[in-house]
């Protein structure tokens, strides 16, 4: 590829949004784990969906061969993006589709809702979408005078409870179905109020209460899961059919979409459809797939645009060792094996992207100096359950170790003082640079035995090792080292060759 | 400068030290061959497995199995170019969606089905691809009745996914139909019927 650097702007340009936490991780996380009915759902959904997606991956002799392939396919498209989005526009146009670029979040929001004023209308139909989630579209509406109608089952859970969602896929996996039953018999006009928590009885009366305004919207909001630069098509894979409400009834679809979802071209589709319903909700195929190129007279919407978003995915790209994050098709497989997600739930992360991945894309989208987002890249015990899962083999244990890194790095500078970790590093360096300094500090270990109590657990430690004891106990230690039991108990001998054989 | 002369120009100073990515592997499985019955049983227990309904019939069988799916129908509409021997045009039921003579979102919701037949069907992941040609209607009419008969001949059954993309005309609007209408938002279970059809007859037609 061309490697032209133009000169103009400078790197990098981070996002804005719903991407910038409030608070940092290990105070929500703390939070959030004495949620212990929240843990219990939490636990019970990921679980299913485990077994569920191992089931069928297992059922495929080229999943890795797939995985390959998918991983390979977004490098690419990295690698090629101002083509392949300049293609893309030619072939969306030529059918009569209309393209937007966006900035970043607000100059998305207001391209949305001028189209949606040109309409004359104030009320939309929403399918579920990540992009517009991240630019906090929905807000920005209401702020504008515009209703807009989440028509996921999950986000229509959310918006009726006043809550934030919690997963990329199944935002309201956080609740159980009495807790979601409960939510519609308070917030859902006209519910049947003899409803009970099966949830095929939810999900009919979700069906009740949305049927209406798919038939009488005149404008639709969706995300897109693929484009296919050299056809000009768009794709949005689903489940209830709410999607195909939303992309097929309205004359006028405005879908908003990150730069980096482009495939080059159609037979890609072979690929990431295999990946990405498995990966995701653990099906051989999902329900519904929608596909469409511009305008199809007679069929579906005839006013038809697209808004390419760049928010930060620009800056993400710039990272050399981050860059990968951008390969991701949201399929969630990652937050569904994370232990740390599923003790911790998706709020704790305090961004549109929780889990595995949302440690590491929020602050390349953000930047790793943003406010408390530089706490996310330290979510994880690093056991690399999330490389193994992803389908496109995106290594978010390295990108998290690399985020640490430049976190560690940007706070150096700006302290003239060496910080407590400065110290307790150094301290580790002497203490492991030699055996005679390890016995030294091993002869304090009684001491932790006293410090422990009578429970024999320690409940807080000082200083930043505080941390540590916010959300567990740790036991206390032996009264005897390892090395000086081994010490006590093993006389030397020769090393037999005995293995070998 | 424009917002995409921006954003253009920030991608390609993002990618100043990107290396070039190597080609794409495509070891995983392109092509198959199974025989037709086990094609056949493949994707039966697949669309059976996502709760539709599935009959296995000879062409000639295939109008008296249509006018079994549908007896429960008080209405049901057809897109204009459906075979003319799968249907009685005498049937009170019916209704053609033809261009021109298209009938409104409200008349489609008072209608109880819809008969289409299909393009393309993948057996290994049971998944049935319409792409509005005329025997398949534009996508309305397979989405606002409660209940799709879907007619899947034997000649458009492949194994594989990557079989069945070469047959689509990616142009067209394309439905991929995997099952009734389902969700798994409640606790990450799987239930059927929500805004889609929530009853789907799959008609598997032999010699077709
Ligand atoms: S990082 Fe990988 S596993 Fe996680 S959501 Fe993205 S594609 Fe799926």
């Amino acid at each position: 590829m061309s490697n032209v650097f133009m000169g103009m702007p400078a790197l990098p340009v981070f996002g804005d949004g719903n991407l910038h936490i409030e608070e940092p991780f290990p105070a929500a996380a703390h939070r959030e784990l004495g949620n212990t009915q929240m843990r219990a759902n939490l636990r019970h959904a990921t679980h299913t969906i485990r077994d569920k997606r191992l089931k069928v991956v297992a059922e495929l002799p080229d999943w890795e061969e797939l995985r390959d392939a998918g991983s390979a396919t977004k490098d690419l498209v990295m690698a090629n993006l101002p083509a392949l989005l300049e293609e893309f526009e030619k072939n969306f146009t030529a059918r009569g589709g209309i393209i937007h670029w966006a900035r970043d979040s607000h100059e998305a929001n207001k391209i949305v809702a001028d189209l949606i004023r040109e309409q004359n209308t104030t009320e939309v139909v929403k399918v579920k979408s990540m992009a517009t989630q991240e630019i906090g579209l929905n807000e920005y509406l209401e702020e504008q005078g515009i209703s807009a109608f989440e028509t996921d089952l999950a986000e229509l859970i959310v918006q009726l409870g006043h809550d934030k969602p919690s997963h990329i896929l199944v935002p309201a996996i956080h609740k159980n179905r009495t807790e979601v039953r409960d939510i519609f018999l308070k917030e859902m006009p006209n519910v049947d109020p003899n409803l009970t928590d099966e949830p095929r009885l939810l999900a009919m009366a979700a069906r009740e209460h949305l049927r209406r305004k798919f038939l009488s919207a005149k404008v639709a909001i969706s995300g897109a899961n693929f484009a296919l630069a050299d056809s000009g098509t768009l794709a949005v894979v689903e489940s209830e059919g709410n999607g195909r409400m939303c992309l097929t009834l309205p004359e006028t679809l405005i879908t908003v979409m990150g730069i980096e979802k482009l495939l080059p071209a159609k037979e890609d589709l072979e690929v990431f459809m295999q990946l990405l319903p498995r990966s995701s909700t653990g099906e051989r195929m999902n329900p519904y797939t929608s596909l469409w190129t511009g305008v199809t007279e007679g069929d579906g919407p005839q006013n038809v645009h697209l808004v390419l978003l760049d928010n930060g995915r620009t800056a993400a790209l710039a990272d050399k060792y981050g860059r990968t994050a951008l390969n991701c098709i949201r399929c969630s497989a990652c937050m569904n094996v994370c232990p740390v997600y599923e003790r911790t739930g998706g709020h704790a992360y305090g961004s549109t992207y929780p889990g595995p991945i949302g440690a590491i894309l929020t602050p390349l989208l953000t930047g790793i100096k943003s406010e408390e987002n530089s706490s996310l890249p330290y979510a994880s015990s690093l056991c690399g359950a999330c490389f193994d899962a992803c389908p496109v083999k995106i290594n978010i244990p390295e990108i998290l170790v690399h985020l640490r890194g430049e976190d560690v790095d940007s706070k150096r500078g700006t302290k003239k003082l060496p910080t407590q970790m400065d110290l307790m590093m150094k301290g580790a360096g002497w203490a492991f640079s030699s055996g005679k300094h390890l016995a030294l500090l091993e002869k304090g270990l009684p001491f932790g035995k006293l410090a422990a109590g009578r429970d024999k657990k320690i409940k807080r430690l000082p200083g930043i090792a505080a941390g540590w004891t916010q959300s567990r106990d740790i036991p206390a230690p032996p009264a005897q080292s390892f090395r000086d039991w081994w010490k006590k108990d093993h006389t030397p001998v020769a090393p037999t060759h005995q293995q070998e054989n | 400068m424009s917002a995409k002369e921006e954003i253009l120009s920030r991608i390609t100073a993002a990618l100043h030290d990107a290396p070039n990515p190597g080609p794409v592997p495509r070891d995983y499985r392109t092509t198959s061959d199974m025989a037709e019955a086990e094609l056949i049983e493949l994707l039966v227990d697949r669309l059976e497995d996502y709760k539709a309904h599935v009959d296995v019939v000879d062409a000639p069988g295939l109008p008296a199995t249509i006018v079994e799916r549908l007896k429960d129908a008080t209405s049901y509409v057809i897109p204009h170019g459906i075979d003319e021997r799968w249907f009685d045009a005498a049937d009170t039921r019916l209704r053609i969606d033809a261009p021109g003579a298209v009938l409104s979102v409200s008349e489609l919701d008072e209608t109880s089905a819809v008969l289409t037949s299909s393009a393309v069907s993948v057996a290994e992941s049971g998944t049935i691809v319409l792409d509005g040609t005329a025997n398949q209607g534009r996508r309305a009419i397979s989405l606002v009745p409660d209940h799709h008969v879907c007619v899947v001949p034997v000649s458009s059954i492949v194994r594989l996914l990557p079989e069945a993309l070469p047959r689509m005309d990616i142009t067209r609007p394309l439905t991929w139909i995997s099952g009734p209408s389902a969700t798994s938002d409640i606790e990450l279970e799987r239930v059927e019927g929500v805004h889609g059809p929530r009853q789907l007859d799959v008609i598997i037609v032999k010699g077709l």
